[in-house]
């Protein structure tokens, strides 16, 4: 479904990613690792268009998505939960939900549908709808952005390391929403820096370095050798 | 009926009420004020809900004012039509200007709508064959009747102003329940956010300044005629301030806040000047102590304490 094909990009003169390619497919979780610095975010932010490729091409399906502004990306059905959130902090849950819902543009009927569908994913945050959203837990702010990000019902998920400082049983929480997304047919693209939660959910795993691809593995690959994993990523 | 929306025709009412109660002098003084608080709505609009801190609404006032006072100076058309190029040539301005300046943000468009408002100002001032530069000038008495209806005469002045208050007070009420109000609101809180989830901010932005534009052009054309006299003063810097502190004093982001902050400025200026010549330095210890102990301003405040769904 997504397909990065040679992308180079960075920031200004800054160059970042280097004939950088990958795909995620329908269904199955993929994931991007590598130490800090080597272009996880940076990645993401190409493919929602923030950053702009200065060769290769960015694919979902048959569209190229690399040449489109930000909220057209969106629009094609990919959803984009950053680092850091990115609530709109002042405003309760319910109507961060409803931001979500109306980026979609479907009719009554559908649109409740689809929120009775995330909250049942997400049971606290029906018990605060209407509390603020900078007033949640740090577990439950991220339980907020991926709700908001499913409101749009997306094709192909963007994670960037959504459990980074949860207690275990938020990540446990997450990581269940994530595995039923996979499920349910989405692509999962998830940005992830912890190599036991990577060796559990991941089908198949891209590992990058100063940009460039380093080494891909399945899941059968995984499972066989993880010390090979751990020993890109230095732990 | 919700309760929300019984307050805010509940303040329409106790207006109109106040039309047959008050005394002379306050009666001008509230008539000047709903017309003023409308140019803090259209503010409210671009700055509490969008985030859009403009420098230079001075300008769009000035474009209803003077777009309604010339017209009505060189041309036959009576005063509803003049008022109504006086919206036009606000909502144009704001087009054109936030075509150009929303591709800045932050200080920049703080800095790019002052210009901006400054050229208008200088543009005033050229034309002085026209517009008769400083000193401005008067609309006569005969060109500002509405239905055969004196503008000027004071019962007449205050209905205009209420009708214009409250129908621009509605108007904002339903349009920040509305989606495009909620998608303002996303656009202050994190307009990246916004954009990657499918928004086009820049056409929301642009929509939040054009109706704020004209809005305040209609507060601008408004005065025009109710006070008859349209002048240079009222497109200098100071009245790009006063929307700014009128709705922070107020409650930015709150439908009832820019009447509230008005009210509050007008009548503190007011009173203060009536006890000593110093009066700025009264209202100016007065509202440090309001932003540094209400800073989401009056109708903040209240949101926060008491009603936590006032919009």
């Amino acid at each position: 479904m997504l397909r990065l094909e040679g992308i180079s990009a960075g920031y200004g003169p800054a160059i970042v990613l280097r004939d950088l390619s990958l795909s995620a497919a329908p269904g199955r979780i993929t994931c991007l690792m590598g130490r800090n610095g080597a272009g996880k975010t940076t990645t993401l932010k190409a493919i929602m268009g923030l950053v702009r490729p200065s060769a290769g091409r960015i694919m979902l399906g048959d569209q190229v998505i690399s040449d489109l502004p930000a909220h057209r990306v969106a629009g094609q059905g990919i959803g984009y939960v950053p680092q850091g959130r990115g609530l709109f902090s002042e405003l309760s849950v319910a109507q961060n939900l409803r931001i979500g819902l109306m980026a979609r543009r479907g009719d009554a009927a559908e649109t409740a549908a689809i929120r009775a569908e995330v909250l049942t994913r997400f049971p606290r945050l029906a018990e605060r709808l209407d509390q603020r959203a900078d007033t949640l837990s740090g577990g439950e702010q991220q339980m907020l952005s991926m709700a908001r990000a499913l409101c749009l019902r997306p094709r192909l998920l963007l994670l960037d390391e959504p459990t980074e400082g949860l207690q275990p049983s938020m990540i446990e929480a997450i990581r269940q929403v994530i595995m039923s997304l996979r499920d349910a047919g989405a692509a999962v693209l998830l940005v992830e820096q912890r190599i036991d939660a990577v060796l559990a959910i991941a089908d198949h795993v891209h590992v990058i370095e100063n940009g460039r691809n380093l080494e891909d593995f399945d899941a059968a690959a995984l499972t066989r050798a993880p010390e090979r994993l751990r020993a890109h990523l230095g732990v | 009926m919700s309760r929300i929306v019984a307050l805010h025709l509940g303040l329409v009412a106790l207006l109109l009420a106040l039309n047959f109660l008050l005394p002379a002098y306050t009666h001008g003084n509230i008539a000047r004020i709903m017309v003023l608080a409308v140019y803090a709505i259209g503010y409210n609009i671009a700055f509490g809900y969008t985030g859009l801190l403009s420098l230079g609404h001075a300008m769009f006032f000035a474009a209803g004012m003077y777009g309604t006072g010339l017209i009505l100076r060189f041309s036959e058309l009576s005063a509803l039509p003049a008022w109504g190029v006086g919206l036009a040539c606000g909502a144009g301005l704001a087009l054109a200007v936030g075509l150009l300046a929303l591709r800045t943000a932050g200080v920049a468009f703080m800095i790019v709508t002052l210009m901006f408002s400054q050229a208008v100002y200088l543009i005033i001032l050229y034309f002085g064959a026209f517009t008769r530069g400083d000193e401005g000038f008067v609309i006569e008495a005969a060109d500002r009747m509405i239905w055969g209806l004196d503008l000027g005469q004071p019962q007449v002045r205050y209905l205009a102003a209420w009708a214009l208050f409250s129908v621009v007070l509605l108007i904002s009420l339903r349009l920040v329940r509305r989606p495009a109000g909620r998608v303002f609101v996303a656009i202050r809180e994190n307009e990246l956010r916004a954009r990657l989830l499918g928004y086009d901010t820049f056409r929301y932005k642009l929509l939040a300044l054009v109706i704020s534009g004209t809005i305040s052009a209609a507060s601008g054309g408004a005065y025009a005629l109710l006070f008859g006299y349209a002048g240079a003063s009222f497109a200098t810097v100071q009245y790009s301030i006063f929307p700014l502190l009128w709705v922070l004093l107020g409650g930015a982001g709150t439908v009832l806040g820019p009447f509230l902050g008005t009210l509050f400025m007008f009548y503190l200026i007011d009173i203060a000047s009536g006890l000593t010549e110093a009066y700025m330095l009264i209202a100016g210890l007065a509202l440090i102590g309001l932003t540094l102990f209400a800073p989401q301003g009056i109708a903040g405040v209240i949101r926060a304490r008491l009603w936590k769904d006032l919009p």
